[in-house]
């Protein structure tokens, strides 16, 4: 099964059979970095011992009343700016039902008021998704099914802890402007840089701070989008690209056959490399929402705005940006947000600033310099060493060993240039060591003339080991083609 | 005017409530649940385009508190109040599907 990109003029789409396309959006759910929960005092802490961070108003017991925490709010708000959503008026609610990891037999949420509307987060191809609300809400305990191998459906009974139900959570909930699996990998990643950048979350996938969900369905082209499915169980940015994949192959199979697709939810079982389904949705969920009278309108201060984008970080968009601008690119290439994804982009701009070669800082800062000792290099040193990679005086090989050096003492290029006895070797020196082995590798060199290229490793093998890795390998393949073709 | 609820409606309810109703139970929750809804109908009739839908009483918002941690209620004490409990967690009967 492989679903690869193309474009035509509508843009990037995932091929999938019978010219089927394929559309999506996420469902995002967020726990926000707080100390407390949302409507009580007990810790937002995961790992802890079941059942030790509950109280009365997060195990739902009569007369406890909540109380909105102010960070929650806030943070909330961060992420809403972020997303470049409207925040607006909103108001708490209800959405009913029985599950025994929800105790009040409730979950707070927002339901026609949500905080956050009408947003948008960009890709580092370009893709605008837009966001449709991002919504608070409270999340729920953790059920563990005991006997019959742990399965829902076979259990003996479960067993409830307490300790997550109540910690807050953002519902970031996109538009269907997914055309590819690629596309909705690529929004994850970007909304994790986001909430981390921001401060707003840990989101960490492993620990469930951040779970997707994928509404998924197929159409052809110029017909309406086709019923979806909604996959959960996700449990990395892998395994989405390939629960999106294997859901939109099931649906073309479905079709092709005649047959229709139900709306329903599937879970993905990461070993079998499947869905399968969870619960139609034939039967609309009726969660009767309604205001919750215990909570009052979250109404956001204009002011209180203003102030938090003015103290928005910069954004992985904006600096992708920024750096590509500066590298003379009119797009953002893969060494722009490699190099923005380990935050040295700054170090990277400062160093192009001070005349280094772009091409030659991106190159070092996308693989040779450990993001961890970014501090340890001042952008002049980096400019520095890429002017000697530039003027010829370190060969490309050297200029990397310089540079995972400077990160790890500190020192300067030259130094530590000196210090390995890197010097610039004179054409004329490294001409007669390129002639020598050639006459020391007479069988090679004859394979090489008769246009055998990789023959060539034998005799450029010589003069590396007799120059102690030190002359520059580009340039011995050019004396070699010179001799060749003389 | 048609009845506001059928008694259709009202198993409905009741069946999301997970509550079991006789058939004269039911017949007695429609016709109560209907005057209920009258009465909401009396209000509805009045012309109210220039009142804005009001989810609270009161005049207040942004009720908010401090991120700060407040002791937790003690968990033996707790799982004390369970019907059953196993290995620091409640124990409940088995869960028939996933949740929403």
């Amino acid at each position: 099964m492989t679903a690869t990109t193309a474009s035509d003029q509508g843009g990037a789409f995932t091929e999938l059979p019978s010219g089927y396309r394929l559309v999506v959006g996420l469902e995002v759910h967020v726990e926000l970095h707080t100390a407390t929960k949302l409507f009580c005092g007990c810790p937002n802490q995961f790992g802890d011992d079941p059942n030790t961070n509950v109280c009365p108003v997060c195990l739902g017991l009569p007369g406890s009343m909540p109380v909105l925490n102010a960070q929650a709010m806030e943070l909330a708000m961060r992420l809403g700016r972020a997303l470049h959503c409207e925040v607006r008026p909103s108001v708490f609610a209800r959405k009913n039902y029985f599950y025994p990891d929800m105790p009040k037999d409730y979950q707070v949420s927002q339901y026609d008021q949500p905080t956050n509307v009408d947003g948008h987060l960009d890709l580092p191809d370009g893709t605008r998704i837009g966001i449709e609300r991002a919504h608070i809400e409270e999340d729920t305990g953790k059920s563990t099914h005991v006997g019959g191998g742990g399965r829902i459906h076979d259990a003996a009974y479960s067993l409830v802890d307490y300790n997550r139900c109540g910690v807050p959570l953002v519902e970031i909930v996109s538009r269907p402007d997914f055309r590819t699996a690629e596309q909705a990998k690529a929004y994850v990643n970007e909304l994790r840089a986001i909430l981390v950048a921001t401060g707003v979350s840990d989101a960490k996938m492993e620990e469930g701070s951040l779970r997707v969900d994928a509404n998924v369905s197929v159409h052809q082209p110029d017909t309406p989008f086709g019923t979806r499915c909604e996959i959960k169980n996700i449990n990395s940015v892998r395994s989405l690209g390939r629960a999106i994949e294997y859901e939109a192959l099931r649906q073309v199979d479905l079709l092709e056959a005649g047959e229709r697709v139900i709306q329903q939810t599937r879970h993905w079982n990461e070993d079998e490399g499947r869905t399968h389904m969870l619960r139609s949705k034939e039967e609309a969920e009726d969660y009767r929402y309604f205001p919750e009278p215990d909570l009052v309108p979250m109404v956001p201060d204009p002011a209180r705005i203003e102030a938090i984008d003015a103290a928005l970080p910069r954004l992985p968009a904006e600096r992708r940006a920024a750096l590509a601008e500066a590298a003379g690119r009119t797009l953002p290439d893969e060494s722009v947000t490699i190099v923005v994804d380990r935050g040295l982009d700054e170090l990277a701009l400062d160093a192009v600033a001070a005349g280094a070669d772009a091409d030659r800082t991106l190159t070092h800062l996308q693989h040779d310099l450990d993001p961890d000792h970014a501090a340890n290099v001042p952008a002049a040193h980096l400019a520095q060493l890429v002017e000697l990679e530039t003027s010829g005086a370190l060969t490309a090989s050297q200029a990397k060993q310089v540079v995972a050096e400077m990160g790890e003492t500190g020192k300067a290029p030259e130094a530590i240039a000196a210090e390995r006895g890197f010097e610039a070797m004179d054409t004329s020196e490294l001409e007669g060591i390129v002639d020598e082995a050639i006459a020391a590798n007479g069988e090679a060199w004859e394979k090489y003339c008769a246009g055998e290229q990789k023959a060539q490793g034998a005799i450029v093998g010589h003069v590396m080991k007799a120059t102690r890795g030190q002359a520059d390998g580009k340039l011995v393949s050019q004396l070699l083609e010179q001799r060749r073709s003389a | 005017m048609t009845a506001p609820i059928s008694r259709d409606d009202v198993a409905h309810v009741a069946r999301l409530a997970r509550l079991t109703l006789t058939d004269d139970e039911l017949d007695t929750f429609t016709s109560q649940l209907a005057s209920i809804l009258d009465h909401a109908a009396d209000v509805e009739a009045l012309d109210l385009d220039d009142v804005a839908p009001t989810s609270h009483p009161y005049p207040l918002e942004n009720v908010v508190r401090p991120d700060e941690v407040r002791p937790c209620l003690d968990r033996d004490e707790v799982l004390a109040e369970a019907p059953s409990a196993e290995d620091g967690m409640f124990r409940v009967p088995p869960v028939l599907g996933e949740a929403p």
